[in-house]
């Protein structure tokens, strides 16, 4: 089979040994949740109950009126606490719902359909959007939105995204292969929803086992097609997906149904199979906890909401001392400054590294790796030198805006440049002029 | 080493680091281009020791000193961090020495050495900051103010550290401007190639300049997309005027194997900070260096072209990488 790929990229060492055979464990249930009302790329949502109130499993807690927007979930039984404020993992505070188990583990009443072919495309979005799915690869674009594209695209096809370039993570290999019946089903639902007839896998070729899982599930239905990707970063980035299997450009400033094309992970996937087949809203997701930071990396069904510190003891507590605790891989995952904050569904791993020594940045000798790696086609070195000086309008004329901030261009720069948070200023500073 | 622009918090008796990503890093650094460029440059360093002698190695060192005594000064009163560790005034001065012919008195490479830096580099702002090749600055300097002596050239006296031959030979570019056939007749292509013949300390063999530009290949600090359309273009357009009138000009292999053609293409045109950044623009460049090098040795009173050349295009370089812009994923031409 012809192994496909996109132009640039960088290869870092995969990393991810420690948890690749492992299988996915639940994970206790905690004592406490935290639930952001914000856990999606949209409107906030507002709380549904109130403090003293007694929740069940999967029964909704909060929710916003905006069509891009997804509601939350209670993901344990219990009594809510506190409804505040509170450290999260994108950013600063944000309101919460805190729950407080019973211990008990009751679930709502839910019901789902086997039967799912017979469901209108509305049903399905609208079974999707009350389940609270969004894009579990990271992004966390609410999934109904993304399967409500504006009048006059024409989808035709739909990439199921199970590259999983990012160093460390593991979550969504142990999912193929382990889950592939459902995963597989979950995407037909998807298509479903928009009638898409010609859906891909694509997956990166280090990944031997889940492409034979995965392979075996298809079975030769000529619905779906298994497409065998070079293990590169960032391999699973959208763009870089559909430029790889389609060989189509998404263009710039545009989304990928400008060229017919919608892209999900295979969490997101799974997912729906849940919430149509089962009934279940998304209360729960697997990740990885990893890194050298930690006694015993394992792959683990979490409940959202779930603390770090608990996931942390659940693999046996930091190993030495922790020096960075990362939400996400190494590559986009954000550092966290405490380990009291939850993991949202958005949440695809927990890193924690230990030796973090950095060279001092210095200047750039315009060796051009960035601009090599990036697979984008920017020039990241100009992008930066010009948001340093506050020089905006060349910022964006050379592509600030189009940057997906994978980090390539920072990973190989031996000047050690924070290239990608100048440019994330220089996007910042932008969309806070036009808003002006 | 120092933590770099992170922010540190206190949390749960712990402090853990909070920073941009990506959280890691591929092991190159700056300083290791450098010195693994030194390193490259190291056979026909050895050689040009070999065959000029003691003097060679003297020039080398103090021309080497100097550039870096010269960094660390201008960094040390701008109250700048010193970072002469980075290799890159070491090279200037190794680059500067192997661009010298190998009888000069040491008080030249000296000057050369400081100009290199202070004039060609510092003044600018240090490392990256440089418009034009700072060794070839140095050389510049050195060429306009002593122009005797620096086109004085002892003949190659090859064996293991012998004193420098008092006889001024000439080198094989110089020959050239008495004539083709005189050049021919008085120097071997297998000499050049091997390098028992007259120049720069660090320009005689082309085999030991392939060597390390094969290392400096194989690290991917180099790529083709300057060495290769620059040796091409000088080899294809003196090779035209070959073609037309082989009793004027020289045969086209004389012009690649002499002079300082492969140390300039492979070694100095292709510095990092004063070359295009893109692929498209560094062939302009190198297109563009190949012109001037041919034009200058076939038609000025000049022998050599390759610095200027270098200079030159060093110059073109910003308006070249302004008009070689990458297309961005995703762009639509205005045309399309």
């Amino acid at each position: 089979m012809k192994i496909l790929t996109f132009p640039g990229g960088v290869h870092p060492p995969t990393s991810k040994e420690a948890t690749r055979d492992k299988k996915i464990e639940p994970a206790k249930i905690p004592e406490r949740v935290i639930i952001p009302l914000l856990q999606h790329t949209g409107a906030p949502g507002e709380a549904l109950v109130s403090k003293g109130d007694r929740v069940t499993v999967g029964q909704k807690i909060g929710e916003a009126k905006a069509f891009v927007s997804a509601p939350v979930h209670a993901t344990i039984s219990g009594e809510v606490i506190e409804i505040k404020p509170l450290p999260y993992p994108l950013g600063l505070n944000t309101d919460s719902i805190v729950i407080q188990s019973d211990g008990k583990d009751e679930w709502l009443e839910v019901e789902g359909t086997k039967d799912w072919k017979a469901l209108s495309p509305d049903k399905i979005r609208e079974t999707i959007r009350e389940a609270g799915i969004v894009g579990l690869g990271g992004a966390a674009f609410p999934t109904h939105v993304k399967l409500s594209p504006p009048e006059g695209k024409k989808i035709d096809a739909y990439i199921l995204n199970g590259a999983e370039c990012e160093p460390y993570l593991t979550c969504d290999y142990r999912l193929m292969v382990e889950r592939p019946k459902e995963i597989l089903e979950g995407f037909r639902i998807l298509m479903a929803a928009l009638s898409v007839k010609n859906g891909y896998i694509g997956i990166e070729d280090n990944k031997r086992e889940a492409i034979s899982a995965m392979g075996r599930e298809l079975n030769g239905e000529p619905d779906i097609q298994m497409k065998v990707l070079k293990t590169k970063y960032p391999q699973g980035g959208e763009k870089q997906l559909i430029k790889a299997i389609l060989r189509k450009e998404v263009p710039s400033g545009g989304l990928p149904f400008d060229v017919g094309v919608l892209v999900s992970n295979v969490g997101t996937a799974f997912s729906c199979w849940e919430a149509v087949v089962s009934g279940k809203p998304l209360v729960e997701r697997v990740i990885t906890v990893t890194g050298p930071g930690v006694k015993e990396p394992k792959n683990l069904r979490v409940r959202i909401g779930t603390r770090v510190s608990d996931l942390i003891e659940a693999c046996g507590g930091f190993n030495g001392k922790p020096g960075k605790i990362i939400m996400g891989g190494p590559m986009m995952g954000l550092t966290q400054f405490t380990d009291e904050v939850p993991v949202i569904k958005g949440t695809s791993g927990i890193l924690v590294q230990t030796d973090v020594l950095w060279d001092e940045e210095i200047a750039c000798i315009r060796c051009g790796k960035c601009i090599q790696s990036c697979p984008l086609y920017l020039m990241p070195t100009m992008i930066s030198l010009y948001s340093k000086r506050g020089r905006l309008e060349e910022a964006k004329d050379y592509g600030a805006l189009d940057c997906i901030e994978c980090g390539a261009c920072g990973y190989t720069c031996p000047a050690r440049i924070p290239l990608v948070q100048w440019i994330k200023y220089a996007k910042r500073e932008l969309a806070k002029k036009k808003a002006q | 080493m120092q933590k770099g622009n992170l922010q540190k918090r206190k949390l749960n008796n712990q402090k853990l680091i909070v920073s941009a990503p990506p959280h890691i890093r591929d092991g190159l650094t700056v300083r290791r281009i450098m010195w693994e460029v030194v390193l490259a440059l190291g056979p026909t360093t050895l050689l040009g020791i070999y065959i000029f002698g003691w003097r060679a190695l003297t020039i080398i060192l103090t021309s080497t000193a100097t550039a870096i005594l010269t960094e660390a000064a201008i960094q040390k009163f701008c109250k700048k961090k010193v970072a002469v560790a980075d290799g890159s005034a070491a090279l200037t001065g190794l680059l500067l020495a192997l661009n010298l012919p190998p009888g000069v008195p040491l008080w030249l490479a000296g000057i050369g050495g400081a100009m290199a830096i202070g004039l060609g580099k510092q003044v600018f702002g240090g490392l990256g900051n440089n418009p034009f090749n700072p060794a070839l600055v140095g050389r510049v300097v050195l060429l306009i103010s002593w122009p005797n002596l620096m086109t004085t050239w002892p003949k190659p006296t090859p064996g293991l550290f012998r004193s420098v031959d008092v006889v001024t030979g000439a080198t094989p570019l110089g020959l050239l401007k008495e004539g083709a056939a005189v050049a021919t007749s008085q120097v071997s292509l297998w000499d050049a190639f091997w390098g028992n013949i007259g120049g720069c300390i660090g320009e005689v063999s082309a085999l030991a300049l392939l060597i390390g530009a094969i290392f400096l290949f194989w690290r991917k600090h180099i790529s083709w997309h300057i060495p290769i359309p620059f040796i091409a273009t000088v080899v294809l357009v003196s090779g035209i005027f070959w073609l037309l009138n082989p009793a004027k000009y020289v045969h086209p292999l004389f012009h690649l194997l002499t002079g300082g053609l492969i140390l300039g293409a492979f070694f100095m045109a292709t510095d990092m900070v004063t070359s295009p950044v893109t692929r498209k623009g560094q062939i302009i460049f190198a297109v563009g260096c190949g012109l001037i090098t041919v034009a200058i040795r076939l038609f000025s009173k000049s022998p050599e072209g390759v610095s200027f050349a270098i200079l030159m295009m060093n110059g073109a370089t910003p308006l070249i990488d302004r008009w070689t812009r990458l297309r961005k994923f995703g762009e639509v031409s205005v045309n399309a």
